[in-house]
């Protein structure tokens, strides 16, 4: 029961953080520096709080929460590739345009600038009252359409990246866009949609968020996107990999949530793994790290 | 690269826009006799139902008991705080409000520079001189301090004779003295009438960012009542949201913190902790109006009514009379100080 309860909390917690790292690592295999996560994973939760509250919807706060995140894409989109600006400046101004917009907006729709209405999300089969919390109740628990999104999410981009003909032009393009523009394929036109895809798959990771928490609250993504980020780099940019980090993060988050009542190991610790491990990732200790080798330069 | 560079241009123009962009209130007019009063709202704003709102809703009573005209300033992200006070200051208000420990620093600072503007600090933290010893602010800056050790003393009582378990949950939000407070004197609490009890408890974060995330502390949460954690007392800010959802889910109790939090998730909040800043807001214009307003820290606890929990038509149900009467007979203990409730850990 015990080692139930911590693979699923292990399995909530890693959701947004495989979202998120599917996103990137697509972003990133197309030469698009992914420091955008935070920002779009920001707006899409907004935006799916918006959308869920108004039509009263889970539903339709998924859309609008997509539709958010691919505008947001969008935008980098057309900064980075449209209009070749440095891809980590772009990054951090949309971060922190998203932090400033969703407030604004937030005050502007709510009158609050802290959280928004308690909307309604994909509570099927949780139960409250007797009978909570046993072991179907913890089972039911990842019965959401966000969280199997979650698992399925990077399987998928490994699969499109290594199959299709799609995959091969977003890693051509990642690689040496000019040899895929002597080929005939267009680097910018797969950029766009190897970016406006990432922003969709992302932005799944907030609206899963929004949804779970039944409300927006400000800055709520709490720098889950830079720890997707983190994933992506630990994992050398391989679907597998990226997956296994993504897990190997939210587990050692459980087990800081379980264990820190113990007071065995400082939190602080816990809280500096995934960038403790990005930068042993980085600094090339174990195995070296390949990023795409046309990662953050703008297409001819 | 021209035309990058006026798309920049034209970005970093619309973002600071944004900045100043809000939804807008008729400014008052500063002319004539009257009591000016500026609020500037720490981290969160207003609209937090908590700390922020609190202070709103003692301004408001100003405005409408006393005829105050107030003035609200509500710092974005990053952006300077001690600008917003500076500010005020300098327009000459009768008192300027910084709610917020936040603003302590920037309160001692400003109440030296501008002497004849009075100043009040919600949780004001004085600074300590080398020696430890606390140092008294300035003659013209109130520093209105609450007890919350004693709110949480006697919600950690209630919590355990309701609980119906040995295990009670505490979830705070950054890990650092000012939250120690609540845990500390919920853990009294607690022991007080149940000795054999344990309290379980955990902090979101080591950073502010601890205080907005709601997801940390519905997974925190969630575990605590795993391991049989019956009652959450929270005091984590809009992390605490996440305490109330995993208490709807699982069909358990918690706790509130700073106003009263009912209608987060109505039937699954026990009580609440709560400062009366809007009191302690309100007195301050008050004694400002009155000619009585006085510099020096002060100590806002239970027998101040400072610090509080809530009992009234919403959580009755759940709060038996007997348990109501030893936890009022803890609160005469407190306030005739036979009992002292511990501040750290």
């Amino acid at each position: 029961m015990i080692i139930l309860a911590f693979i699923v909390q292990t399995l909530r917690i890693a959701t947004p953080y495989l979202l998120a790292a599917s996103g990137g690592l697509l972003s990133e295999r197309a030469g698009i520096i992914a420091l955008t996560l935070e920002g779009w994973m920001l707006t899409s939760a907004f935006c799916a709080a918006l959308g869920a509250h108004y039509a009263q919807s889970p539903w339709v706060g998924l859309l609008c929460g997509v539709a958010g995140g691919i505008v947001a894409a969008a935008l980098h989109a057309v900064a980075s590739i449209r209009y070749r600006a440095n891809q980590v400046v772009v990054g951090i101004a949309i971060n922190l345009l998203a932090i400033g917009t969703t407030r604004f907006f937030l005050r502007l729709a709510f009158d609050s600038s802290s959280n928004s209405p308690r909307v309604p999300g994909f509570d099927w089969f949780t139960s409250s009252g007797a009978g909570a919390g046993g072991v179907l109740d913890t089972l039911a628990s990842l019965l959401n359409p966000l969280v199997v999104a979650g698992l399925l999410a990077l399987p998928v981009v490994g699969w499109l990246l290594a199959n299709l003909p799609l995959g091969l032009r977003i890693r051509a393009v990642g690689e040496k866009p000019e040899a895929a523009e002597s080929l005939g394929v267009d680097p910018a036109r797969v950029r766009w949609v190897a970016v406006l895809a990432a922003g969709a798959l992302t932005s799944l990771g907030g609206v899963y968020l929004a949804l779970d928490q039944h409300q927006f609250t400000d800055n709520m993504t709490a720098g889950r996107g830079f720890i997707a980020l983190a994933a992506v780099i630990f994992g050398n940019w391989r679907p597998a990999r990226v997956a296994i980090a993504c897990v190997l993060f939210a587990a050692a988050e459980t087990l800081q949530i379980q264990l820190q009542g113990l007071q065995l190991v400082p939190s602080q610790f816990v809280e500096m793994i995934p960038y403790l491990l990005t930068i042993v990732a980085l600094a090339g200790i174990v195995g070296r790290a390949v990023p795409p080798a046309a990662l953050g330069k703008p297409t001819a | 690269m021209r035309r990058l560079l006026a798309v920049m241009v034209a970005l970093l123009a619309v973002h600071t826009a944004l900045l100043f962009v809000r939804p807008s209130q008729a400014t008052p007019a500063f002319e004539g006799e009257g009591l000016d009063v500026g609020v500037v709202f720490d981290v969160g704003g207003r609209g937090d139902k908590s700390f922020n709102d609190g202070a709103f809703l003692g301004a408001e009573r100003a405005i409408r008991e006393l005829g105050a005209r107030v003035r609200y300033i509500e710092p974005g992200e990053g952006t300077d705080r001690e600008a917003g006070l500076r500010l005020l200051a300098a327009e000459g208000m009768d008192l300027v409000i910084g709610v917020g420990f936040i603003f302590s620093d920037d309160l001692a600072q400003l109440s030296r520079e501008y002497p004849d503007v009075r100043f009040a600090g919600i949780d004001y933290a004085p600074p300590v001189d080398a020696a430890g010893n606390m140092i008294p602010p300035p003659a013209n800056l109130a520093a209105l301090r609450f007890r919350e050790e004693q709110g949480s003393f006697l919600v950690g009582a209630l919590a355990a004779l309701v609980g119906d378990s040995k295990k009670l949950g505490f979830i705070g939000g950054m890990d650092f003295p000012l939250i120690h407070k609540f845990e500390a004197g919920f853990r009294a609490g607690v022991q007080a009438v149940c000795a054999d009890c344990q309290v379980i408890a955990q902090y979101a974060g080591v950073t502010p960012e601890a205080f907005r995330n709601p997801g940390r502390g519905q997974e925190l949460a969630l575990s605590q009542y795993q391991s049989g954690v019956n009652v959450i007392f929270h005091a984590s800010g809009s992390t605490g949201l996440g305490v109330f959802e995993a208490a709807r889910r699982r069909g358990k109790l918690a706790i509130g913190v700073d106003s009263d939090q009912q209608a987060e998730a109505p039937g699954f909040i026990l009580t609440s902790m709560v400062k009366r800043v809007d009191e302690a807001v309100f007195s301050a214009v008050q004694s400002v109006r009155d000619g009585t307003f006085q510099g020096g820290i002060f100590q806002l606890g239970l027998a101040e009514q400072g610090v509080d929990y809530v009992y009234d038509d919403h959580n009755r149900a759940l709060i038996p009379d007997s348990v109501r009467a030893r936890v009022e007979a803890l609160r005469a203990e407190i306030v005739a100080g036979r009992i002292t409730v511990p501040f750290t850990r």
